[in-house]
């Protein structure tokens, strides 16, 4: 088993977070980061900490700061300013959660302006992960922005001496209702102190009467994109800045022995850092850097590595199976799930810079907070000399909750003095990033006699826990998670495990239907009482038109649905299988239902993105490795979605007003891969039991 | 064309820098046409296009996905061709004008295909976005109609990781009407 330089477990980050010291920041400090001519609601200290932050091991939940300061600025333009730790990856939470502060102030959305992710500015936050941002970042931010409006309210009201039930707060001004008296937020903030505590009790505006959150809203930022101007951590350049590259080895596992780096050194302009095992160069230009790295002459120990061809039998391991239960017939199977990557278009990349004795690091991340703990840990440095900033970045699906390339970074700039750049390559990328897991999944069911499911086990080696929960009526349903030495590096991934065990459960229903003589639809609602989830299985199957058309040889139709982090999802498909066993989604109708909208446009193109993401790995991602290199390490080996991938989608958005909103960027990606087996297995009878289902093709006959 | 304010302070830096980069023995002095204006750098003729606009010009909205010519990202136009800059070496470029995606909006004004995109809302993450634009600009040149069809043939080579398709797909058709309204 190789050795990970930065080892981490599948799902820790979802489970675990070490919370980290609060950062004290004076007003004028803050007030000069954030810029001038900026008035900050809350007048004295530190409006940025973590408010009684739980410290100790362990991991706690930290609380969640309860001062209007921590969240809402007001600046003497009016211009609102809301601070979150999230961050930006695509999942457009900048233009959603500008929308629930606009709303609770009662202000257009193009008067508020997210500062998100920069440790210096922002609460602490444990990270971008798990659908967390819509159901608790969002109301957090609410509760502030209301309990903003409520103090100017209360401001106004003693300035005029009138009852405050007198006044009322609308497009950024306090009005006297049926009165002359009118105020703008900016003067009131700018009068008087509104350092104050968010009360319990606030009048949220319930989901019936959003005004701007519910309706369709633009990418706050989406000029800076499309003109090119939006700097993602990849593209900032500085005076002086160097081109930094990092050694790697040759092989996964292998240690470095010996590295001469003299002929490096000797090329003029090049600087080179070693650290122990960490052996970096830096240079004006990355073609020189690149040279640089090629001159060194390293000696390394390597270590005999796995393949993925016996990549199930490591993780299956050789725990033994449970008795199964005597007296029912039962249906077993085994699902293998292979690695797949993020695959991110914007590699991991960070560029670093020490200003005023900080070191200052913008990164592409999804928990600006932990690694900024990783940098402060790994170069020693006290927490307030470190500052890490995470412009809007280049995409994550899960996939940079770690953060290499900004401690690479840091570690360069901290040794040279000089501002470094620091962009992985794509081959560095597919190669010492980390994993979807892998994973050994065995379901074994078995049925009543009057089509009812009688029994349950499903247990997954590796891949995780999450979705691992029988949604479907059974009695006693056992389902476990059970841990295994991954050979490759692994760990988060949009939606986690909940893809492979809801693939797996899935495709074992539609056999148990088949087993049953029951149409695959039919079997699911007659075992199914959760009405959420039946809710979008019936509008995905009726908008399908399902059981119109019946499946034949070349053309199939699968259903298929899931329920994971507050969302359900169902996935009705017509697939296309080609002479030679080449499968082709032709059209996808999608159902998805997570409480209340927030922004319809956006969470649209969230599901579709997530199931046509989900293609790639029900079809044809798929990280093949051997002898210690990943084979699969650019995107000519390693095939990804593309506009061809794309079926006609259809997408229906059950908006629940009545419920609180989840997240919606993960829980589409979990239904699309059993529908496209089920189809699979309707037109040919072939059932697929792996991830990938036909990365070459189908064996048909 | 605009002039680009980067331009001129950029080339004097690498003058300034000469000195180390002819220390490789192969650097020289190119000039090449980019956005309109001739920028004179110090570079070997095997350098990469999308390095010399990242890198020597400042040009950063042309993106590094892969570096072999897979995900589209790096997608500029070199003499009106939709052409991956990361695997285009500086020799064949020659006196080709190169066009890059900050020299679409005018004074403020964006392209049709840039409106296209916000108003479909076609980016996600927005890495692939410039090089989408850029690919599609070239389509539109040559097919101001085109077919769903032609869009995809057209769009292939480009990479959306967030998948996006669907919103890119119609967003380029809408450019393609408003486009036709305005000529």
């Amino acid at each position: 088993m190789n050795q990970h330089p930065y080892p981490i477990e599948a799902e820790r980050y979802e489970l675990h977070e070490s919370p980290l010291e609060p950062t004290e920041l004076t007003r004028r400090e803050l007030l000069k980061l954030l810029g001038g001519g900026v008035l900050v609601l809350s007048v004295g200290t530190c409006v940025v900490t973590p408010a009684n932050a739980q410290r100790g091991a362990g991991g706690g939940q930290q609380q969640v700061s309860q001062r209007i300061g921590a969240w809402i600025h007001i600046g003497s333009d009016g211009k609102v300013r809301a601070c979150t730790g999230k961050t930006e990856v695509g999942q457009d939470i900048r233009t959603s959660l500008a929308q629930a502060v606009a709303e609770e102030l009662h202000l257009p959305i193009e008067a508020i302006s997210m500062v998100m992710a920069d440790t210096d500015l922002v609460p602490y936050d444990q990270g971008t992960f798990g659908s967390r941002s819509t159901p608790t970042m969002s109301p957090q931010l609410r509760r502030a922005a209301a309990a903003a409006r409520e103090t100017l309210i209360d401001i106004a009201a003693e300035k005029w001496k009138v009852e405050r039930s007198e006044l009322r707060a609308r497009n950024g001004r306090i009005e006297e209702v049926g009165g002359s008296n009118t105020i703008s937020y900016a003067e009131l903030a700018s009068s008087s102190s509104m350092d104050r505590v968010i009360p319990e009790n606030l009048d949220l505006r319930s989901a019936t009467n959003w005004s701007t959150m519910g309706k369709p809203a633009k990418k706050t930022n989406g000029k800076e994109i499309v003109t090119g101007n939006h700097l993602y951590a990849s593209d900032i350049r500085r005076e002086g800045m160097l081109h930094a590259r990092v050694l790697r080895p040759p092989t996964l596992g292998a240690s470095l022995v010996n590295a001469d780096t003299s002929a490096a050194e000797a090329i003029s302009g090049v600087r080179v850092v070693k650290q122990g095992d960490f052996v970096a160069v830096a240079a004006p230009t990355r073609r020189l850097a690149d040279r640089a790295l090629l001159a060194i002459n390293a000696e390394w120990r390597e270590t005999e590595q796995p393949s993925h061809r016996e990549l199930f039998e490591i993780l299956r391991g050789t725990a033994a199976r449970r008795e199964p239960p005597q007296g029912i017939d039962i249906v077993e199977a085994t699902y293998n799930i292979s690695y797949i990557a993020h695959a991110p278009l914007e590699p991991r990349a960070a560029f670093a810079e020490t200003t005023d004795g900080k070191l200052t690091v913008y990164t592409g991340t999804q928990r600006p907070f932990g690694v900024k703990a990783e940098i402060v840990a790994a170069l020693r440095l006290p927490e307030d000399r470190v500052r890490v900033i995470v412009p809007d970045t280049g995409s994550g699906y899960g996939g940079k909750h770690t953060g290499d390339a900004a401690v690479e970074a840091a570690r360069v700039c901290h040794s040279t003095g000089q501002p470094i750049s620091l962009v992985w390559t794509r081959e560095e990328e597919f190669t010492f990033a980390y994993f979807r897991p892998a994973g050994v999944i065995e379901i074994r069911g078995a049925l009543t006699a009057d089509g009812r499911i009688a029994h349950w086990e499903h247990d997954n080696y590796n891949s995780g826990g999450s979705g691992i929960a029988m949604p479907y009526e059974v009695l006693n349903p056992r389902t476990q998670s059970h841990q295994a030495r991954s050979p490759l590096r692994q760990g988060s991934y949009r939606a986690l495990a909940a893809t492979a065990n809801n693939f797996a459960r899935e495709s074992h229903l539609d056999d148990l239907a088949k087993l049953a003589g029951l149409d695959p639809l039919e079997f699911r609602l007659r075992n199914l009482k959760n009405q959420r989830l039946r809710d979008v299985l019936e509008a995905a199957a009726n908008h399908f038109g399902w059981g119109k058309n019946p499946s034949t040889e070349r053309r199939g139709f699968g259903i298929a649905c899931g329920t994971e982090k507050g969302g359900f999802v169902a996935n009705a498909v017509e697939i296309e299988i080609d002479r030679g066993g080449s499968v082709y989604v032709v059209r996808a109708v999608t159902a998805f239902e997570c409480g209340a909208v927030v922004n319809p446009v956006h969470l649209r193109s969230q599901v579709e993105g997530s199931v046509i993401m989900g293609i790639g790995g029900a079809l044809f991602e798929q990280i093949e490795f051997q002898n210690g290199k990943v084979l699969t390490d650019r995107f000519s080996r390693y095939r990804v979605p593309r506009f061809r991938d794309t079926p006609l989608m259809e997408t229906l958005i059950l908006d629940r007003k009545d419920l609180p909103s989840a997240g919606g960027s993960e829980t589409p990606i979990i239904a699309i891969a059993p529908a496209i087996g089920n189809a699979i297995f309707a037109a040919t009878g072939i059932r697929r039991r792996q991830l990938p289902m036909a990365p070459t093709g189908l064996p048909l006959q | 064309m605009e002039i680009l304010p980067l331009c001129l302070p950029v080339v004097l830096r690498n003058l300034a820098l000469a000195g180390t980069v002819h220390s490789t023995g192969m650097a020289a002095q190119i000039t090449i046409q980019v956005n309109g204006e001739p920028c004179v750098i110090e570079a070997e003729a095997d350098s990469k296009l999308l390095e010399i606009l990242r890198d020597d010009l400042g040009l950063t909205g042309t993106k590094y996905g892969c570096g072999e010519s897979q995900c589209g990202s790096c997608t500029v136009l070199v003499d009106g061709h939709a052409t991956r800059a990361c695997i285009t070496p500086l020799s064949a470029i020659g006196t080709k004008p190169v066009q890059t995606i900050e020299s679409l909006d005018k004074g403020g004004k964006l392209h049709p295909v840039q409106e296209a995109f916000i108003e479909e809302g076609a980016m996600q993450c927005g890495f692939c976005t410039t090089g989408m634009i850029m690919t599609a600009l070239e389509l539109l040149s040559r097919n101001p109609n085109p077919s769903d069809n032609e869009i995809v043939s057209a769009m292939e080579g480009n990479i959306c990781r967030c998948c996006a398709y669907p919103q890119i797909l119609a967003a380029i058709k809408r450019a393609a009407q408003a486009m036709r309204r305005e000529s």
